[in-house]
């Protein structure tokens, strides 16, 4: 059946599309902003990409950037793998999730700034106290994913396996892994967005090195050229980011979702 | 014309003697335990009997009445609170034994799994070699009529067609003995008569035994060479009623007298138990 292959093609133009359209379309509001509040408060769209240019191309820029991309990094491995492992352990045993879901969402409703000074006192100040509470950001909604997605594989697929007497690692593997994939992809999309944040926080305050720490400088010199560069940046790395993930998530739900749903 | 050759497994003769019996249950029950708030729950037995090697059997009883209960007690998904299961002569504990298929009252096709990688799920878990699983899966998305969605996916399909798949998923490691859970229920009334010729046609040809839960009672009738009736809740065989029909039988056996006769009977065995069932659901509200 030829309409079972969803048409590739008009799914990639949707895909480059919607990004297109939210970038003009910030770009537009950001020229009226300028226009309005001057640039004091707000630099134009193109001096600002200009000065993002040269700033990046500076030999003292650099190690800045390594250092967050390093924090980053190491804070998502941290919230991806423990979350995964943290929701597959609790999920695999039902009595244990249920004790421990409550508990993970009230531990996630904590507004977590409010303990960035008792990270600080455990961590020190540096590259661990960014880590740690990056990962703090991203591991429980994570863990949460994957506790779910492992919970809700349907019994009826389960049971299938077993009648078809697959071993145990065969039935994880066949069965369990990509039947809760789509759903422990969507934490791990999440959790990225959550631990870019988490490690930006963590930034801004009590570093020396970093985008936060300059971005925080910029503000202390009311820099407004590079605040808003800097924030260029790492929104084009977050959405882009996304936009990737979100091209991933579309092919593991390829299955699930009712014919053409992206046309 | 097709055939189900390719689905021909080599059958244990049965000892000239006394055949012996395919499967066998014995002084089965099963309990399932309380959960919170609730009374534990004796849904089935105690049950004996026997499958005989190569029938159609079915059974029928009312909703709730252990029927599903009893099909994963018989396939060996599920361990009996009491009593003993055996499968050609070897004891049936805790794990589905090589040569039994089971389909389920529910859908529990693969949604990440093309048809065709649905169909060849079991083979390329058994290590089959490829050439071999090609054929197999071919000939079962023929027989089942899914050769036009061969490619698609389950969400594409209609509950019928998904349901379809899963039969197909078992019908291509050969059982022997195949145990089906109400696997027409989501189709119209058409196209059940079309699969239960189907169904008939692939029991001649293979020689497997069958076990078929349905509630229709017309269609209990024309498949089966018996038919074991349920009591209401726990669930017991109160009659196994023998058809008589011949082995290359099909849906025109609907026309003869004798056929009325036998729905009339089952209709009359049944007509109780399901009172009684329905008796159950309610008392069970006004507790609750
Ligand atoms: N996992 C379970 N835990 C507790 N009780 C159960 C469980 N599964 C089934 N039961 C109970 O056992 C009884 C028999 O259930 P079963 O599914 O075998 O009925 P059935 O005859 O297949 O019904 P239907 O025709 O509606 O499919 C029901 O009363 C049901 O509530
Ligand atoms: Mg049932």
């Amino acid at each position: 059946m030829t309409a079972a292959a969803p048409p590739r093609a008009s799914i990639s133009v949707r895909n480059a599309r919607d990004p297109v359209l939210v970038c003009a379309a910030i770009v537009i509001g950001w020229q009226l902003l300028h226009e309005l509040a001057g640039d004091v408060a707000i630099t134009a769209p193109l001096p600002t990409l200009s000065h993002l240019l040269h700033m990046v191309g500076q030999a003292r820029f650099l190690p800045h950037l390594g250092e967050t991309a390093m924090a980053f990094g190491q804070a998502l491995a941290i919230s991806w793998i423990g979350g995964v492992v943290i929701g597959l352990l609790l999920g695999g045993h039902k009595l244990t999730g249920e004790v421990a879901e409550p508990v993970l969402v009230t531990l996630y409703s904590l507004p977590k700034v409010t303990l960035y000074p008792v990270i600080l006192l455990l961590f020190g100040l540096g590259m661990q106290a960014k880590v740690a509470f990056g990962a703090f950001h991203g591991i429980i909604p994570v863990a949460l994913f994957t506790l779910n997605a492992v919970r809700n594989v349907p019994a009826a697929q389960l049971r299938a396996g077993r009648a078809m007497r697959l071993s145990g690692v065969q039935q994880a593997r066949h069965i369990l892994l990509p039947a809760a994939l789509p759903e422990v992809f969507a934490g791990l999309r999440l959790g990225f967005s959550l631990t870019l944040l988490g490690t930006m926080l963590g930034e801004l305050f009590a570093s020396q090195r970093g985008l936060g720490f300059l971005l925080m400088k910029a503000i202390d010199l009311h820099d407004v050229e590079t605040i808003l560069a800097i924030a260029v940046l790492i929104s084009a790395f977050a959405v882009s980011a996304n936009m990737a993930l979100l091209a991933v998530d579309r092919r593991l739900r390829r299955g699930a979702a009712p014919a053409g749903h992206g046309a | 014309m097709r055939t189900a050759a390719a689905f021909a497994t080599p059958v244990t003769p049965a000892s000239a003697a006394a055949p012996a019996p395919h499967a066998r249950l014995e002084g089965v029950t099963r309990v399932y335990p309380a959960r919170s708030g609730g009374d534990e729950v004796h849904a089935l037995g105690p049950i004996s009997f026997d499958l005989r090697q190569g029938e159609f059997f079915s059974v029928v009883g009312p909703s709730g009445c252990g029927k599903s209960t009893l099909l994963d007690v018989l396939s060996g998904l599920a361990k009996p609170t009491e009593g003993t299961v055996t499968f050609e002569g070897a004891p049936v504990d805790g794990k589905v034994p090589d040569g039994v298929g089971v389909v389920f009252q529910e859908d529990a096709s693969f949604p990440w799994l093309s048809v065709e990688d649905n169909v060849a799920f079991g083979l390329r878990r058994a290590g089959t070699d490829a050439a071999e699983t090609r054929r197999r899966v071919e000939f079962a998305i023929g027989f089942m009529g899914l050769r036009d969605f061969r490619r698609a996916y389950p969400s594409q399909l209609s509950g019928g067609m998904r349901q379809r798949v899963c039969i197909a998923r078992t019908l291509v490691m050969q059982p022997r003995l195949i145990l089906l859970d109400e696997p027409f229920g989501a189709l119209d009334q058409q196209t059940r008569l079309l699969m239960g010729d189907e169904l008939l046609r692939l029991w001649r040809e293979t020689g497997a035994t069958v076990m078929l839960i349905t509630h229709a009672l017309d269609e209990a009738n024309l498949l089966s060479d018996r038919i074991g009736v349920m009591s209401a809740r726990p669930g017991r065989f109160i009659e196994v009623v023998e058809t008589g029909w011949d082995r290359e039988r099909d849906s025109s056996l609907a026309e003869r007298s004798e056929f009325g006769a036998v729905t009339s009977r089952l209709w009359s065995l049944l007509r109780g138990e399901s009172l009684r069932a329905m008796g159950q659901g309610q008392a069970a509200e006004k507790r609750a």
